[in-house]
């Protein structure tokens, strides 16, 4: 019998250590560690459930281990019959009982939370923002603004933003699990969630509905910065020139390339016309390429030259005539000085 | 066919038998042949699947062949592996349990068995020919209308075969439970397995109908240009998600009630104790099958139906937790003040209890809508349906495999390699998923081809790897210890187990095809336990010594099996080469023929003459 609570308790060590040794996993990522409304009210539930259902596991277990030390068959007593016990009517009430007040206990809060989080009344008195979900990638568009970007999102912390979400293919579900719990974003209809950062910072955000191939790299950011950065950024956003020529030389040629090369054709730089891929707006200053990769120059021209092998099934292979290499490190000189706005992801504080 | 026929045969005549058989302890060999090869094939999947997740952005294998892997890990198993297993069991045992000599419809038995056979073989088929289906094996339909090939072809014609196969399976056992019992058998006299048979009967009677229907549409929308699933001319895809769930999530509990039914004998035989609160624990199951059918929207929370609907959901989802927790606290009560004895299949039953809580309890906190909002489509989900398939099913049907050994193929399995299954199993189970209830939590969904480096999720995954190896080895050593028993195996006696219920009172371990020479009366719950300590010893039968009748074999069910595949692949490829007409109508009207024919050709059977048991007796 030692031996057998042996195993069980090098398992519970090893899973314990596990746990130590990764914490609650990434800050800004997990949904242990909640810095939003959603998450937070998710939590709470979370802590209730798992304290009430853990009292239940007890009083599994230990009639469980109670009957393993003292109601093994005894040696030298294998014909030994048992009483044979029909019922007992107390008993059956009180484990039928209890566990009816216990899901009580856990019904109440949820349903008030299930209300509180699907509450979308006071909408038009907050920012609104329309979400679009792609194969692969993320459009946000801040309609009243008139400013339109992808793969990250930029909101005021410690106010409401109403995200109405669509999706432009399959299905997709928006999830920042610092921030808020996750919403579905279907083709068919708009979704509304809203979310509210307490604290500034960039937050991971993921796609959770299995949407294909890249299903795994659809993700994006949000970017969490104050309510006055916030202004200056949507100032700055709402005042690009498109036409814009650089100063750099190389990067003037990388627009014409841009330009000639037909990738102009799906991706808008402000309000240009493109709309089929992700909006370049203020591309200089984005967190990742492609919503994975570090924003250095090698890997946006990696990108340019072969997403395919970057991410799978995705849209933008095949679209555009091959490029020279010299072709792609131009384009991608152009794009990386698209900067329009001193608010960046730094300004995050994080 | 006589009796002595039956004895020594060549390999032509041993296949041909398992061809035409309508025996239902023969149909549950092969169903548990069907079912453990998919099994394996399910669990090759699974490795490959741990493999790739072993570290960061690993490359093992590409993002469209792990859609495909996963996809077919969940289909097969659930479909292909877990359902046959099960109606393997139920068909090695139910009949044995009421005192019946066969279910009510052994043709329709066979041609159940053939239809899955052919529908999986079917579906696997795509491995080889256009790629596997790869829209997941929920298969929502806006992935599933844009997946590119025939694999999700694939998967709507061979989960249409094989699901009529279970359909057919559920209304035999239905109207077996109904009409075969042996006199004194009533309701509430049923061991708890064949009430869980038959009430997983009625579940599968009411819940397969809705994936039919969404098969079908699904089909016409990729095969036949309808519209249904298209949003673009009006379409609408949660109809999709609503239909599959309706029958999904009964379909849980077809997966897990026939176990609760199997682990009450199993504790009950090996406690030497009666089964505690029986009427109680036979209304938990109908309780817990009546509102699995009130819950299906609770694996839809985030798709934005409204806090109304959350909330009823919630509620109803919590509610279940009731009569499970009754079952478990039964079942507790069962061993208490018994005389607890510790063999392989007890095992499996024992690590059940814990195994399975721990899925109970994430299910419950998987009702609480708003929490659900941060597990949803998570490893944390991965994790709970693992607790509760692995953890209830599939150790449910280790369980019943070493319980039942004796009875379905006459030996016991060797209780040295049982242990050691068990406990390589269990720690590897553990190890796997428990760690993946916090992987949701820390931000890694579900179906994630790879997950990035510097996320915080290396660690957990490296774990959850390893322990998917100590679940291989164990599957190893219990196919090693299948071999090992048929060849240096003992033969077990009629009653191995100090047995309670009927299966054991036949004459021999395997019972003969007769199943009994005289139907056995029953006086009560546990008739052979109250016969054994009570009465003689034996069942007293319950009529004269007569002739009895027998069903004859047939090859028709696998030639319908074989039309209605043929046509499947027709289906299937009439969209490329307006040839393949022919073969869909050819495998219908070949199929049509095969029912034709066994329609009008009488077939009555045949009598095992009195005489005949009389002379054996001699």
């Amino acid at each position: 019998m030692i031996g057998r609570m042996g195993k069980f308790r090098a398992l519970f060590l090893l899973g314990s250590l596990a746990l130590i040794l990764s914490g609650c996993g990434k800050e800004n990522l997990t949904a242990l560690v909640p810095k939003g409304y959603g998450s937070e009210a998710s939590m709470n539930l979370i802590i209730l459930t798992t304290v009430v259902m853990s009292f239940v596991f007890l009083a599994v277990i230990i009639p469980l281990v109670i009957v393993l030390l003292r109601f093994r068959e005894k040696k030298g007593q294998e014909d030994f019959i048992p009483k044979q016990v029909e019922g007992n009517q107390t008993l059956e009430t009180v484990w039928t009982v209890i566990p009816i007040i216990l899901v009580i206990i856990m019904a109440v809060p949820t349903v008030i939370a299930t209300f509180d989080l699907a509450d979308t009344s006071e909408a038009s008195e907050h920012i609104n923002i329309n979400v679009t979900g792609n194969q692969y990638w993320w459009h946000f568009d801040y309609e009243d603004d008139g400013v339109q970007t992808s793969q990250d999102l930029y909101i005021p912390a410690g106010e409401r933003v109403y995200l109405n979400m669509i999706a432009a293919d399959v299905t997709h579900s928006f999830w920042v699990p610092t921030i808020s719990g996750k919403l579905d974003v279907n083709p068919e209809n708009v979704n509304t969630l809203y979310i509210e950062a307490y604290e500034e910072g960039v937050y991971w955000g993921k796609c959770a509905e299995f949407c294909g191939p890249s299903h795994s790299l659809m993700d994006f950011k949000v970017i969490v910065v104050s309510p006055e950065e916030y202004e200056q950024w949507l100032a700055d956003m709402g005042n690009v020139n498109p036409d814009e020529v650089p100063g750099d030389a190389v990067a003037a040629e990388g627009k014409e390339l841009f330009e000639e090369k037909s990738c102009m054709g799906c991706h808008a730089i402000g309000d240009s016309p493109g709309q089929v891929g992700p909006n370049l707006t203020n591309f200089g200053n984005r967190t990742t390429i492609a919503g994975i990769l570090d924003p250095t120059k090698e890997n946006l021209v990696d990108w340019i030259m072969d997403p395919e092998s970057i991410k799978p099934g995705n849209l933008m292979t095949g679209k555009y005539p091959d490029l020279s290499d010299d072709e792609a490190d131009k384009i991608a000189e152009y794009l990386l000085q698209l900067k329009e706005t001193d608010v960046t992801p730094e300004s995050a504080g994080n | 066919m006589s009796l002595a026929a039956t004895q020594k045969k060549g390999f032509g005549a041993f296949l041909w038998d398992y061809l035409t058989t309508v025996d239902h302890k023969k149909i549950a060999h092969l169903y548990l042949a069907g079912g453990g090869f998919f099994f394996l094939l399910g669990g090759i999947e699974a490795v490959i699947i741990r493999i790739q997740l072993i570290k960061p952005e690993n490359d093992f294998i590409s993002a469209g062949l792990y859609n495909e892997m996963i996809t077919m890990h969940g289909t097969t198993m659930i479909f292909l592996a877990a359902m046959p297993i099960l109606l393997g069991l139920m068909n090695a045992a139910m009949p044995l349990q009421i005192g019946a000599r066969d279910v009510a419809f052994p043709f329709l038995n066979s041609l159940g068995f053939w239809l899955f056979m052919f529908g999986g073989i079917l579906l696997n088929l795509s491995w080889f020919l256009d790629g596997a289906p790869d829209a997941g094996w929920t298969s929502y339909a806006a992935l599933a209308m844009d997946s590119p090939g025939h694999g999700v072809d694939f998967y709507v014609a061979g989960l249409q075969i094989a699901g009529a196969g279970t359909l057919m399976g559920g209304i035999n056992f239905l109207v077996t439970v109904v009409t075969m019992r042996a006199p004194g058998m009533t309701y509430m006299r049923m061991p708890l397995f064949t009430w869980a048979t038959f009430i997983t009967s009625v579940l599968i009677l009411f819940a397969f109908p809705a994936l039919t229907i969404n098969l079908f549409l699904l089909m016409f929308d990729r095969m036949f240009g309808t519209a249904f699933f298209d949003v673009s001319l009006g379409g609408n895809t949660i109809i999709w998600q609503h239909l599959f769930w309706i029958f999904g999530h009964p379909e849980v509990y077809i997966l897990i009630l026939p176990l609760f039914g199997l682990f009450s004998d199993v504790f009950s035989t090996f406690s030497r104790k009666r089964l505690f609160g029986y009427t109680a624990m036979v209304f938990a199951t109908m309780l817990i099958a009546f509102l699995g059918f009130m819950v299906w929207a609770h694996h839809m929370f985030t798709v934005g139906l409204g806090p109304v609907a959350n909330s009823i959901f919630a509620v109803a989802t919590m509610a279940i937790a009731v009569p499970t927790g009754i079952k478990i606290f039964n079942w507790l009560a069962t061993m208490w003040g018994g005389s607890v004895k510790i063999n392989a299949a007890m095992l499996w039953a024992l690590g059940f209890i814990p195994s399975f809580t721990i899925g109970g309890m994430t299910g419950v906190m998987l009702g609480s809508a708003v929490a659900d909002f941060q597990y949803h489509d998570t490893y944390f989900v991965v994790a709970h349906f693992h607790y509760v398939i692995v953890g209830g099913t599939v150790f449910g049907i280790f369980c019943g495999l070493h319980y039942w050994w004796p009875l379905l193929f006459g030996k016991i399995l060797n209780e040295t390699m049982g242990k050691l299954t068990f406990w390589t199993f269990f720690i590897g189970f553990h190890l796997t998923f428990f760690i993946q209830h916090f992987l949701g939590l820390m931000g890694m969904p579900r179906r994630y081809w790879v997950f990035l480096e510097n996320q915080g999720l290396d660690l957990g995954n490296l774990i959850s790897t390893i322990g998917a190896f100590f679940m291989s080895f164990a599957v190893i050593v219990f196919l090693i210890n299948i071999v090992h028993t048929a060849v240096k195996g003992e033969k077990a006696p009629a009653d191995p187990w100090d047995g309670r219920t009927l299966e054991w009172a036949t004459e021999s371990s395997p019972p003969p095809y007769y199943n009994f020479k005289q139907l056995p009366l029953t006086r009560g719950l546990d008739p052979l336990w109250i016969e054994k300590t009570e009465g003689k010893g034996h069942m007293t039968p319950a009529e004269p010594l007569g002739d009895v009748h027998m069903p004859n074999g047939s090859f028709l069910p696998f030639l319908m099996s074989l039309g209605f595949f043929v046509a499947g692949l027709g289906f299937i490829y009439q969209t490329d080469e307006k040839l393949w007409y022919i073969a869909l109508y050819g495998g219908m009207a070949f199929a049509l023929l095969m029912m034709i024919i066994r329609s009008v050709k009488d077939d009555h059977g045949y009598y095992i003459k009195k005489e005949e048991f009389e002379r054996e007796a001699e």
